[in-house]
């Protein structure tokens, strides 16, 4: 038999099995729809978190000076935490030696933040996050003003009494009005707003934009760390992710010398880099990609189970047909080639569809709820290949068996 | 019963004898179908039945056969054998002279397409396809070019007077119909033999005789035709009637002998 004639045959099947070929396409669908769906919402989450979260709450080719780790992998024993209190904490005069072992377009500031009380006198007191900086902190962190200006020169070096506040905390304490050149009060003290800065957006409903900048020579800086001279840390940009780890080596051996450890021991402080947060991130895609990786395969079995079904039902019937085929002739490979082009026709039509409305469903739902979604390439690749597979195979794999038997075995099954 | 079969040669029981004898050669390629004691047994669930017990069966080209025989004799069975839709246990099994008892897969397939027109007591047709459609299946199989197939096909409904219901499908035809249309459809590819097992068993008795005029004139064109029947008027058709018993031939005899022991 030719190929055309089985590939005729197959699609006379299809058109006059029309019940039969639609729930074989729709099972497929589904599956792929479902493994589209569920893979996207968990990449939309993974996307989110790497590009808009880790990206702009953490600078590039950066690492951060601290005392003990901002950001914590898995569980603290109490030794641990103990161990980080006595340690040393950064101080102002730390910078300076940092700063002069460092590569000279380097980037660098340091900074003391903390929560702490605003007040305004047209809206409710809110908590924010105050950070005071010396240094480029502001570029290394890429965060200009929408309204008002930034830092001078001048505000920095001499620390007088102004900020730059988030916008939503612009306008919850300035509701209604612009909050540049207005007053906003921090520790029983008067700051003037000069300017409202960029928006880091939001994570799961949490704002990132209840922030307030100021100068660290400025007053706010006594409330952030009562001790004298001491800071949170230092954070540092370098041009490239190669010279990252030279710079690191190099404050590593500044910290060294200055806190007096002999060889033998370890460091007490950290470099923290962006990575130590990413690790953090991807602790928690590893349990997101597998419930992804899960769920779409209970979808799978589900409706392979749903597939197989069907075409079980169909099983006798295209038994028979198989018989009365062999019987005037059919080789097996015809019959195998038949069954092969329905199947697959059937298949691919059902993952198109599942495709098309798989995306369609990580659309609904980008738009329907805040959850981010994100179709991955992988997951159609995936999806096709399951789906179609799972078509394929419940429907040839009945078809071989049958295609095996005597002509009169299989005419005898009706 | 008023037929005309004089026309139509038959094998004498000396000529089928030799033949029968001379086991593991193979026959002149005018005998068309030669078994030297063909068995075949089923395993149902560890109980043997053995439907065939050795059956010697010689038929030449030409000849017009019935088989007979009570239910369970077995007649299905060698039937089966026969088109090659069934293999055999033991024996050998000749056709055209051609050992068609230790055949592959595919030459069985070739053998089927080519060699036998089979007609079943139940039609056999593929229920969604036209007539047309259904008569050209043997020459899909065969690669017979498609306008090339239409012209044949047509040709063979015309022979059994249903060129005028080609469009329709089984479901919009009658049970004589149905059973023209798989007769058009074993003939399409010019087998040597037309197998027919109850032919008419699902049909009444006015459209039988139209059934068995149908054979009784496609055996006096000089096609060799062989016809599973326990009906004796309708082997009364027939030229030569074998009887078969418990999977055994237990006579094989001109039909004259064969009504005339029954009193028809
Ligand atoms: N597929 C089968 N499985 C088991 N037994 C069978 C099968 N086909 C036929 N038989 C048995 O073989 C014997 C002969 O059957 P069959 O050839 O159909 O007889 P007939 O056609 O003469 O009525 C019967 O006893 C029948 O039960
Ligand atoms: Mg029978």
């Amino acid at each position: 038999m030719k190929f055309f004639e089985a590939v005729r045959l197959a699609f006379h099947t299809i058109r006059v099995q029309k019940l039969k070929s639609f729930f074989t396409a729709l099972g497929v669908c589904i599956g792929v729809m479902f493994l589209i769906t569920v893979v996207s919402i968990v990449e939309g989450m993974g996307k989110y978190m790497e590009n808009e979260l880790v990206g702009k709450l953490i600078a590039i080719n950066s690492f951060e000076l601290r005392h003990r780790p901002s950001i914590n992998v898995g569980d603290v024993s109490r030794e641990t935490w103990l161990e980080y209190n006595r340690r040393p904490r950064i101080l102002e005069s730390d910078v300076e030696p940092v700063v002069a072992a460092l590569p000279t377009d380097a980037l660098w500031a340091m900074y003391s933040n903390g929560s702490i009380q605003v007040e305004s006198s047209f809206g409710k007191p809110r908590s924010a996050q105050v950070t005071a900086f010396d240094g480029q902190y502001l570029e290394i962190k890429k965060l200009g003003v929408t309204s008002g200006r930034s830092f001078s020169q001048v505000d920095i070096s001499t620390g007088t009494s102004v900020v730059v506040i988030g916008p939503d905390l612009a306008k919850r304490l300035f509701p209604d009005l612009n909050a540049v050149d207005r007053q906003v009060k921090i520790g029983g003290r008067y700051y003037t707003v000069i300017g409202v800065g960029e928006s880091l957006g939001s994570a799961f409903g949490m704002s990132f934009d209840n922030y307030v900048y100021a100068p660290f020579r400025s007053p706010v800086h006594r409330l952030l760390n009562p001790g004298a001279h001491q800071i949170d840390g230092m954070i540092v940009q370098v041009a490239t992710a190669e010279a990252l780890p030279d710079a690191q080596e190099a404050v590593r051996g500044v910290m060294r010398a200055r806190h007096q450890l002999r060889p033998a021991q370890k460091d007490n402080f950290v470099l923290e880099t962006s990575d130590t947060a990413l690790e953090f991130w991807n602790k928690i895609k590893s349990y997101l990609v597998l419930a992804g990786i899960a769920l779409p395969a209970i979808g799978l079995v589900v409706g392979a189970i749903v597939i197989m079904n069907i075409m079980l039902v169909a099983v006798a019937e295209r038994t028979h047909e198989i018989g009365i085929r062999k019987a005037l002739g059919a080789k097996r490979r015809d019959i195998l080639l038949q069954f092969m082009i329905e199947a697959s026709t059937l298949s691919t039509f059902g993952a198109a569809m599942g495709i098309a409305l798989g995306a369609l469903g990580a659309y609904a739902i980008r738009t329907l709820t805040p959850m981010p979604t994100y179709v991955a390439p992988w997951s159609i690749v995936v999806g096709v290949l399951i789906g179609a597979g799972v078509g394929i195979i419940s429907g040839v794999y009945p078809a071989s068996r049958a295609s095996l038997l005597d002509p009169v075995t299989a005419l005898r099954q009706e | 019963m008023t037929n005309n079969l004089e026309e139509v040669p038959m094998t004498t029981t000396a000529e089928r004898q030799a033949v029968l004898t001379a086991a593991n050669t193979a026959p002149d390629k005018d005998w068309v179908i030669v078994t030297r004691g063909l068995c075949r047994e089923y395993d149902m669930g560890g109980e043997i039945v053995r439907a065939l017990r050795g059956v010697d069966l010689a038929i030449r080209r030409n000849e017009y056969v019935a088989i007979m025989g009570p239910s369970g004799s077995g007649k299905s069975t060698l039937m089966n054998t026969i088109g090659c839709l069934d293999t055999p246990n033991s024996g050998e099994y000749w056709l055209n002279g051609q050992k068609a008892s230790e055949m592959k897969d595919d030459q069985l397939a070739r053998v089927r397409n080519k060699e036998i027109g089979f007609v079943f007591q139940t039609f056999n047709l593929l229920p969604r396809a036209t007539a047309l459609a259904n008569v050209e299946l043997p020459l899909v199989y065969a690669g017979v070019p498609s306008a090339e197939r239409h012209a044949r096909a047509k040709e063979a409904l015309e022979r059994v007077q249903l060129d005028k219901r080609m469009g329709h499908r089984p479901n919009e035809l009658s049970g004589g119909q149905r059973q023209r249309v798989a007769i058009a459809r074993a003939l399409v590819n010019r087998p040597s033999i037309l197998l027919a097992d109850e032919p008419t068993g699902n049909l009444d008795s006015t459209t039988s005789e139209e059934i068995m005029r149908v054979f009784e004139e496609l055996a006096n064109q000089g096609q060799t035709v062989i016809m599973v029947t326990h009906e004796p008027d309708i082997a009364a058709h027939a030229r030569r009637v074998v009887v078969l018993r418990d999977g055994v031939i237990a006579s094989d005899d001109r039909r004259e002998n064969f009504t005339a022991k029954l009193g028809l």
